[in-house]
């Protein structure tokens, strides 16, 4: 079983994009699950979405604490929420930030697992045109999980923007162009 | 066919609902439930039903026009969730004691306050003196499946009673599982249509619906819906069976996991008993003979099946998603104990647990089930009390 955990803040997208790994996923064959934990329901405040992909039916509805990956789609929320909380010794981390790697390193002083930085937003700005991180976090997040080929990936995606973007086909080049642009941008800064 | 998918609960509750093509729905949104109707206007504006969609301005008016629908001898559905199920508490009395079987998709979260939208049973546990049939969900499967049975356990002539489809909010109701889609046309032979007995809509049997009744007629009423209620307990059965082959999903009153040889056993109902089917799995792995029965049908209760289940085990946790407030245990736990009383020596102990969404996980079934071993030797432990509450 591969249990994810999403940091985000109501808005960004976090528990769209933990939905639409489940879908993925779910293409593959596997069993999945993607759901949001909820705090107040407003714009800003901080969210966790979750992800459990496993070869066999899954049964547990409890929340995940001790996530194989953690993606981390607001970096502003390292102040607040101890993002690394139960993730695994050799774990997965994934950061959304524009900044040097050895800023983000120095963060997560005490984490020993696989530390990957992307910059959502400027690949979001280029192909969306707005800053909506969560399509290039999906994409990042989906090649470390290893469970898709980048092909399968991309021709899955495709049908899943053509069924949530059915009232605005035009969004769905530039969704497709993030997933493409991030699939190789996420870069381990870490030994 | 069965087809593989992929969806949250609502939304397959929403399928279901699509495949039924009710002839009316009313409804008022309120979370975690609001995704239902919101599915079905669009399944409507799309032209894939013809139920009239009844935007009403409260839950009051939501049952009221599901009560009017249904007395004039149409399918008649509504879902809600929490204050919204309170909103509609007086009229949930008028359907069940109208015999109509109208049809709810709740979707529970705790009752305020303090004001919060998540998952509890304080919402259908205070309306299960209302006369309803309720059916308790683990995941979307059941949920979708509970739903599929609906129609058909409510209007049965021997029944005639209203009944709500209870999931938890947000765990199931918000959350992306697999779940296997019957197709249409199977779905809707299943379900049959809607022949009403008695209607106000038919002009060759004049009838009043809810009149004013007056004391040498209200207990005879009041016995009748005694007798469908009892009756309900058959037909679930045979509808259950039914679907099982038609579609190849069991069901009963209840589920019993690992009970065959149990000596400890929790008893819970709704998605929590995933949760704990994980923990039972695990504690059997390490030689304890750990079992778990996930109550279904919770309205009509069914005492005697209840008792037959459980009285094999040496320790039992009844775990209760609302509290009741009766300053001794939640409904669950009365209930059971009650269908228990003189026909085991089982110990049992109560826990209230998950209020306002608060998680549940695999070890704290561990360590109820670690609390039952110590039961069984000698510890005494109370009637009731919190399970995960910060003291």
């Amino acid at each position: 079983m591969i249990e994810i955990r999403w940091h985000g803040r109501g808005g960004q997208g976090a528990k769209t994009a933990a939905l639409l790994l489940a879908d993925a996923a779910f293409e593959t064959g596997l069993y999945v699950q993607g759901f949001p934990e909820y705090g107040p329901e407003r714009m800003g405040a901080p969210i966790t979405a979750y992800n459990r992909l496993n070869e066999a039916p899954i049964r547990v509805h409890s929340n995940i604490y001790e996530p194989d990956m953690v993606v981390v789609v607001d970096e502003t929320l390292l102040k607040s929420v101890d993002v690394t909380a139960g993730l695994k010794p050799g774990g997965k981390l994934l950061v959304n930030s524009r900044r040097q790697p050895a800023e983000v390193l120095a963060d997560f002083p005490d984490f020993g697992g696989e530390i990957y930085v992307i910059d959502a937003a400027d690949i979001s700005i280029r192909t969306i045109g707005r800053n909506l991180p969560n399509t290039p976090l999906l994409s990042a997040a989906v090649k470390l999980t290893g469970i898709l080929k980048e092909a399968d990936f991309f021709t899955n995606m495709e049908k899943a923007f053509a069924e949530k973007f059915a009232s605005k086909p035009e969004v769905i080049s530039g969704n497709l162009n993030a997933l493409k642009d991030a699939w190789t941008a996420a870069i381990r800064i870490n030994e | 066919m069965s087809v593989k998918n992929r969806m949250s609960g609502n939304e397959a509750v929403a399928n279901a609902i699509r495949q039924i093509n009710p002839d009316v729905i009313a409804a008022f949104p309120i979370t975690p439930s609001t995704e239902i109707p919101q599915y079905v206007s669009s399944f409507k504006a799309d032209g894939l039903i013809d139920t009239e969609f009844i935007a009403v301005e409260s839950e009051h008016s939501a049952m009221s026009a599901c009560i009017g629908a249904s007395a004039a001898g149409v399918r008649a559905m509504t879902a809600t969730s929490s204050a919204g199920m309170a909103l509609m508490y007086e009229l949930l009395y008028v359907a069940a004691s109208d015999r109509l079987p109208i049809v709810l998709a709740a979707v529970n979260r705790a009752l305020t306050g303090p004001i919060n939208i998540n998952a509890d049973h304080s919402d259908s546990m205070g309306a299960r003196d209302a006369g309803w049939i309720q059916l308790y969900s683990e995941n979307a499967q059941e949920a979708y499946d509970n739903m599929l049975m609906a129609h058909r356990i409510a209007e049965h002539p021997d029944v005639m009673l209203p009944i709500m489809i209870c999931q938890d909010g947000f765990i199931t109701s918000h959350a992306i599982e697999n779940i296997l889609l019957e197709d249409d046309g199977p779905v809707k032979k299943f379900v049959g249509e809607y022949k009403p007995h008695k209607y106000l809509l038919n002009t060759e049997e004049a009838l009043a619906v809810g009149p004013y009744s007056v004391s040498p007629f209200v207990i005879e009423m009041k016995r009748a819906e005694h007798e469908a209620m009892k009756n309900a307990k058959q037909v679930i059965l045979d509808v259950s069976a039914d679907f099982a082959k038609t579609f190849g999903r069991s069901y009963g009153f209840f589920e019993e996991y690992r009970m065959e040889d149990a000596e400890v056993g929790v008893l819970l109902m709704s998605s929590a008993a995933g949760t704990a089917k994980d923990a039972v799995d695990k504690l059997r792995e390490r030689g304890v003979k750990a079992g778990l029965v996930k109550l279904r049908a919770f309205r009509p209760f069914p005492n005697d099946e209840l008792a037959e289940a459980l009285k094999g085990l040496k320790a039992l946790a009844i775990m209760d998603r609302s509290d009741g407030f009766s300053a001794t245990g939640g409904p669950l736990n009365a209930e059971v104990r009650a269908a228990l009383y003189g026909k085991a020596d089982t110990k049992i102990t109560g826990y209230i647990y998950g209020l306002g969404g608060r998680d549940i996980r695999v070890e704290d079934f561990e360590d109820i089930f670690g609390e039952l071993a110590d039961m069984l030797t000698g510890t005494e432990l109370p009637y009731c009390r919190y399970r995960g509450v910060r003291e």
